[in-house]
């Protein structure tokens, strides 16, 4: 059996990232989330309208998704945005995760 | 009960419905139990000296054992441990009080005599959190699944107990439906 060799790792220098140059359009954290059997579709589509303003259209979009395929990204955002997010959605009862992308 | 219907116009618009006592006992006494889990909760991780002091307060870092209370205090993600770790700790402090405050504003709302009662409807939105709560509590005691009879065998020791689950998903679902006709 063929195996890759491992290249060996070219020499590099230590560059400290400029953090404060960092694209921030990029949009790495997403907040999901997931399908359970007590949340009604109702309460969830309001609670998408309430917290995040979206349209009924696109709040009951995201919650069909939810519930037709077990979970659903439903914000994304700088990390900051998604955890009050991921907060906002616990203490409307949701099973919320966040995950980068 | 007999459902929630809007009252009233514009600013004035409040969601009404009528309960008797004993449907209001059952309610209070729900409401009571899922406070009393989350203040258990609080009482195993009390505030220390320098949270006080600070205003920044920080709870556990691990997941309740409870299962119930896990569902109600959730993970903030499903793969990386120590992320969920930091989250919970710097999270769950508020979380339950957010909760409690909802219970708190229900049960103010709420005579132990029942009765007709109007909510704004920010106290609607209070209801709504609470009675969620409730529901998620009975619920993940119940074992409730999506696919579970509208009605279980009379030997099954829950079946009394999912009646009232499923009162309680007409009492929040009727109050949404309800809810979504008011601005605000």
């Amino acid at each position: 059996m063929e195996t890759m060799a491992a290249p060996l790792p070219a020499p590099t220098r230590q560059v400290e990232p400029d953090l404060a140059e960092e694209p921030t359009a990029d949009v790495p954290w997403q907040a999901i989330v997931w399908n359970d059997p007590v949340n009604l579709m109702s309460y969830v589509t309001y609670v998408f309208q309430k917290l995040f303003g979206y349209p009924e259209p696109k709040a009951t979009a995201l919650m069909l998704d939810v519930h037709h395929k077990g979970k659903a990204a439903v914000s994304s955002g700088d990390k900051d945005k998604i955890e009050a997010d991921v907060a906002k959605l616990h203490a409307a009862g949701l099973w919320a995760t966040m995950q980068k992308t | 009960m007999n459902g929630w219907k809007k009252a009233g116009r514009g600013g004035k618009a409040r969601l009404a419905s009528t309960f008797d006592a004993q449907e209001a006992a059952v309610l209070r006494g729900l409401v009571d139990e899922v406070r009393q889990m989350l203040a258990g909760r609080s009482a195993d991780n009390p505030a220390d000296e320098l949270a006080v002091l600070t205003g920044m307060r920080t709870g556990p870092s691990t997941r309740p054992d409870d299962r119930v209370l896990a569902r109600l205090l959730p993970d903030f993600s499903t793969d990386d441990p120590d992320l969920s770790a930091g989250m919970r700790s710097l999270h769950e402090p508020e979380l339950i009080e957010t909760k409690d405050a909802a219970a708190a504003r229900m049960l103010d709302t709420l005579p132990e005599t029942g009765g007709r009662i109007e909510l704004t409807p920010e106290q609607a939105d209070a209801w709504l959190t609470a009675l969620n709560d409730v529901r998620l509590a009975l619920g993940t005691a119940l074992d409730v699944s999506e696919d579970m009879p509208e009605d279980l065998p009379l030997d099954d020791p829950r079946a009394a107990h999912l009646g009232v689950y499923h009162w309680l998903t007409y009492v929040q679902d009727s109050l949404v439906q309800a809810r979504m006709q008011v601005r605000g």
